[in-house]
């Protein structure tokens, strides 16, 4: 469990955090979405004690997590998949974080055959691809067994068969009851993966629940209708008090059913060829509502 | 889709103990290639400058005239050669060095992050790389210093000039020259751990460790102090072993050793609250 309260973090005039509140529960995997530079893993490095608080306050299972003597018990962290030295061997890297904690060596075989580095437990970091080092990344995590796991943008660089993989890890560590906190800039990683969601802007909190709920607030119905005498239609539609918007030879109608479009239509006698309700998607839903947060915008003149 | 089938135990810890730490700054040290050849390339480069002037005494010793003879056995000179000022300058340079390394070397892979959430105790893991690198630093001032002592002091025994260890000042020489390895690495993983980077580092090494004990001079009494408070004047202090020479502000021995210790302890202590107070 993961408690934030009102977590700010400033850097001179900058607010990077903005008085967050949220909770991370076990049993589930929560995704932790927002645009890039929107302070998630500046989020992620207050939950570790890395970076103080300017105000606000973060527990992990009850204690500020750099209260705690020892971390990999507790805590499995991947920040970013380059916080290794290269020219170590990955059991050199992971012995070392090991021992340090007091967790047998044996352990540490173990994650790495459980990540798929197995074969390539002997050979220096610096020649590991991007997705061989989320897999080290992981192997981290795991190192000592722990309640709460945190991922800091972890499908990065990794292959299908490696998300996959990945997807199925984190299933499988909710299940164990375990607090499981992936952050993502896209949406699409985390609709397969997340049960909840934590969403950010510009540091502040958008939206915090399950995934269902999320995609219900995006769902603004519309419905798409074609037909040979547009003009026709759509003056009909707006009679009936519908929005309606000619988009690409086709209508966007919202606040009309389909079936209530269709039987118009018939009343009528215009001819239609298309007629599809459409749902706004996660992907919508999200970039909707983070649209005002965005920080930085392609093409944004200032 | 959400299951909660197994909650996990409550977290069962052994206690945490220092000396984890140390053995896993000491696999961290020796871990990485670049360590042992660090080592042995800067005890080669050491030993090289001090054996290279012993070998220039001991070649043009027969051409000197009988007083400049005279006066290499009076003063001493011997124990020039057993640890010169050349060497004590690269000593400086690759312990210091290495000292910037072991630390910044974590901040400029990231490494950084992934130690101190496996230890977020970080005073704690910091005095325990401190003692880690002091210890080999000594191992390595101690070879070093040892080494140089005994092969120059053979080769001027060729000629009959050569001096033993229980000469007066001789020792002092092999303690000083061998703990300067510690005392400038502890200063340049406090330099790495305030400036993180390594360029800096190394730059902020050589201003600290080697420019500004060059620029003090020992002519007024401020630079003078100054001068006197820098391991490298500590050192040439401790490692003056033949007769009085005429100084403006003559200092003790005893007072070298305290530079020491002060430098060693000051720079410790700034690499741990270094590490505990700020954002990592």
């Amino acid at each position: 469990m993961i408690e934030v309260r009102e977590l700010t973090k400033r850097y001179g005039a900058t607010t990077a955090v903005d008085a967050l509140t949220f909770t991370v529960r076990p049993g589930r995997v929560t995704g932790f979405l927002g645009p890039n530079g929107s302070g998630k893993s500046t989020t992620l490095r207050m939950i570790l004690g890395l970076h103080t608080p300017t105000s606000g306050s973060v527990t992990v299972q009850g204690r500020p997590f750099a209260d705690r003597p020892r971390g990999l018990r507790h805590v499995g962290a991947l920040l970013d998949a380059g916080d290794a030295h290269g020219g170590r061997t990955a059991r050199a890297h992971l012995a070392v974080l090991a021992r340090s904690n007091r967790v047998p060596l044996s352990r540490v075989d173990e994650v790495l055959e459980e990540v798929g580095l197995g074969g390539a437990a002997r050979r220096r970091i610096a020649g590991y691809s991007l997705g061989m080092r989320q897999r080290l990344g992981i192997a981290g995590a795991l190192l000592g067994d722990p309640p709460v796991l945190l991922f800091d943008e972890p499908l990065n660089g990794l292959d299908p068969e490696g998300v996959k993989w990945v997807r199925g890890l984190f299933r499988r560590l909710a299940a164990e009851g375990r607090t499981v906190f992936v952050s993502s800039h896209l949406m699409t990683e985390m609709e397969h993966t997340a049960d909840e969601l934590v969403v950010i802007g510009r540091g502040a909190l958008i939206a915090a629940e399950s995934l269902t709920e999320f995609a219900s607030r995006g769902r603004r119905l519309s419905v798409t209708v074609g037909s040979p005498d547009r003009a026709a239609l759509a003056a009909l539609l707006l009679g009936e008090g519908a929005e309606v918007v000619d988009d690409a030879g086709l209508l966007t109608v919202s606040g009309l059913s389909a079936a209530r479009i269709g039987r118009l239509a018939l009343e009528h006698r215009v001819p239609l060829d298309q007629l599809t309700t459409r749902t706004a998607s996660l992907e919508e839903a999200f970039m909707e509502l983070t649209a005002d947060s965005v920080e930085y915008l392609a093409g944004d003149a200032r | 889709m959400t299951t909660v089938a197994l909650p996990v135990a409550s977290v069962t810890e052994p206690r945490a103990r220092f000396r984890d730490l140390v053995a896993s700054e000491w696999l961290k040290l020796w871990s990485l290639r670049s360590t042992g050849w660090s080592l042995f390339l800067g005890a080669l480069a050491v030993v090289a400058f001090n054996l290279g002037t012993a070998w220039d005494h001991y070649r043009y010793f027969l051409q000197y005239d009988a007083a400049s003879r005279a006066e290499f056995v009076a003063n001493d000179m011997a124990l020039w050669d057993a640890f010169t000022y050349n060497a004590a300058l690269v000593l400086i340079l690759a312990s210091a060095a290495m000292g910037v390394v072991s630390v910044v070397g974590e901040y400029g892979s990231g490494l950084i992050r992934t130690t101190f959430t496996a230890v977020p105790a970080r005073g704690t893991l910091m005095a325990a790389k401190l003692l880690v690198v002091a210890v080999v630093q000594a191992v390595f001032g101690a070879v070093v210093a040892c080494g140089s002592f005994w092969s120059t002091q053979a080769v001027l025994s060729a000629r009959d000039i050569g001096l033993p260890i229980t000469h007066p000042g001789a020792a002092r020489i092999v303690v000083a020259s061998a703990l300067l390895a510690p005392v400038c690495a502890v200063a340049g993983m406090a330099l790495g751990a305030v400036l993180r980077k390594s360029a800096t580092s190394i730059v902020g090494a050589v201003v600290l460790l080697l420019l500004l004990p060059a620029v003090f001079s020992d002519r007024r009494h401020l630079t003078a102090v100054l001068a006197h408070a820098t391991p490298l004047h500590a050192w040439e202090r401790l490692a003056d072993a033949g007769p009085a020479v005429e100084e403006p502000f003559p200092w003790s021995v005893g007072g070298a050793w305290v530079v020491y210790a002060l430098w060693a302890l000051g720079a410790a202590a700034v690499t741990v609250l270094a590490v505990r107070r700020r954002d990592q």
